[in-house]
């Protein structure tokens, strides 16, 4: 209570002689009527109070912010969303491709219309990558078992939502150009979309 | 006669006295004193009460996760002398560890063994506490230091767990992490996340893993993690958790003997003031219930 009263301004008796240490330099100065002792709403035990804290409490916010910041790299060497999947002459109707599953974790698939659409093999339950198993015709997930149709269709096992679709398109040199970092969902109603199918 | 010289000697050494500061003579004062006055002692209680030692209250939980602590720090030094938490390494290294290392294959299998029962015994030292209710009052915040623990220790064996870098390794650790894609506000897949502008590639699972897929960075920053970080922030809250104990009372009591004595107290209270009460006019607050 009674050191509330001294940041305040020291009215009170019993703050009286701490307020009385901080205050003499104001005192000292006889020219200034006696009245006006008081027109400092701050005292200087009140600006170092807050200095001393401010600078403590910023200098760890910096320090913080910074350490956080540390721990997002600039700079990743992680393969390249973007690949070139070659020709399409490559791929016959009716067909998976596990080409570039291990590099770049995307199936092309062509169906038998021959439309080309690009899956990335991300199971969406939680991250594994399934494998094609050419008989039974599905991708099946081996770490809880979800199972996938050739469309990327979820049908049994725990995923919830069918597997994303890649952007797909033709490089300027007329190969297939993949890339994965652009999305296609089904439920969002996007596999329609262009860059979800290619028919060349 | 000359061995009781020697000893003398060495006890009244300047180097003996500077270390022990007490003698031997066992009163009460040197027992406290013999606790008191080791750094490594003085978090434990000075007293502790007779049921506290009996196997069937406490079952030693805390003490064996304390112990298995302790083996796991050994052993993980141990192995930290021939394991490279890099990519190109890490697996041939834990191979090298179990098939080549002298007693390589025992340390590995013994700092393994002691995570599976440090996690074991952690739940079963919290199952203790909460049923013989030593988390009620004053030992709330041991409880929420043991709770914090218990975590510290859940993510010890998570990321001890991507370190040998094969499939089973790498996969669980993907599955895991996944989880933190549906973060609230902080995982690029949580609720109202995609309003702050979390993507793949900026949100707390990318922090965790220094990418945005299990690879190279993440093995180290879990190794970092494993042994570093989370051991020395769980040596730290051990030592919170052990003081606390002391300070809060030592180990919670059954209270038996207390509530006996507050009951009989109680009961005599009752009738000293049943035979003042009886003869004057009865005030209505006095009544004695039957």
């Amino acid at each position: 209570m009674a050191e509330e009263q001294t940041a305040d301004g020291g009215t009170t008796e019993a703050a009286a002689p701490q307020a009385g240490k901080a205050k003499p330099p104001l005192k000292a100065k006889g020219s200034q009527p006696s009245g006006e002792a008081n027109i400092w709403r701050y005292s200087r035990r009140d600006f170092f109070s807050v200095a001393g804290w401010g600078s403590f409490f910023l200098f760890f916010t910096v320090m913080l912010g910074g350490s956080l910041r540390y721990m997002f790299p600039r700079v990743l060497y992680e393969p390249s969303t973007k690949f070139k999947a070659g020709p399409p002459g490559e791929y016959p109707p009716d067909s998976v491709s596990e080409k570039y599953k291990k590099s770049n974790r995307v199936w092309i698939c062509r169906q038998q219309d021959g439309g080309f659409y690009a899956l990335i093999a991300i199971c969406t339950h939680l991250g594994c990558t399934p494998r094609w198993l050419e008989t039974d015709r599905k991708f099946k997930c081996p770490c809880h078992g979800s199972g996938f149709r050739m469309t990327g269709v979820n049908y049994e096992g725990p995923a919830p939502r069918p597997l994303e679709r890649a952007q797909i398109s033709l490089s300027e040199d007329g190969q297939l150009q993949v890339d994965s970092a652009v999305k296609f969902r089904y439920e969002l109603g996007e596999w329609g979309k262009p860059g979800s199918v290619l028919y060349v | 006669m000359r061995l009781d010289d020697v000893k003398k000697q060495i006890l009244n050494s300047q180097i003996w006295k500077s270390v022990f500061r007490h003698d031997y003579k066992d009163t009460q004062r040197n027992r406290f004193l013999q606790i008191l006055d080791n750094v490594f002692l003085h978090l434990h209680p000075t007293r502790v009460p007779r049921h506290a030692v009996h196997y069937g209250y406490t079952w030693g939980m805390g003490g064996i996760t304390f112990f298995l602590f302790l083996v796991l720090t050994v052993t993980g030094v141990v192995l930290m002398f021939y394991y490279r938490p890099t990519a190109e390494y890490a697996y041939a290294d834990m191979l090298y560890l179990k098939h080549d290392v002298p007693f390589g294959m025992f340390m590995r299998n013994m700092h393994r063994w002691a995570a599976h029962a440090m996690v074991i015994t952690t739940w079963l030292h919290m199952l203790r506490v909460f049923m013989t209710g030593s988390y009620k009052p004053p030992r709330e915040f041991n409880w929420m230091v043991g709770v914090i623990l218990l975590v510290l220790t859940l993510l010890l064996s998570f990321t001890g767990y991507l370190l040998p870098w094969d499939q089973l390794a790498i996969w669980a650790v993907t599955v895991g992490t996944n989880m933190a894609r549906a973060t609230p506000l902080l995982g690029h897949e949580g609720p109202f996340s995609s309003m702050l502008g979390f993507r793949p590639d900026n949100d707390v699972r990318f922090m965790l893993l220094g990418g945005t897929i299990v690879g190279p960075p993440a093995l180290l920053r879990f190794y970092v993690l494993h042994c570093i970080f989370l051991p020395l922030a769980a040596s730290v809250l051990m030592a919170v958790h052990f003081w606390r104990i002391r300070k809060d009372g030592n180990i919670s009591s059954p209270m038996e003997s207390e509530w006996k004595a507050v009951q009989s107290e109680e009961i005599a209270r009752r009738k000293m003031a049943d035979k003042t009460a009886a003869p004057a006019s009865k005030p209505v607050s006095a009544g004695t219930p039957e």
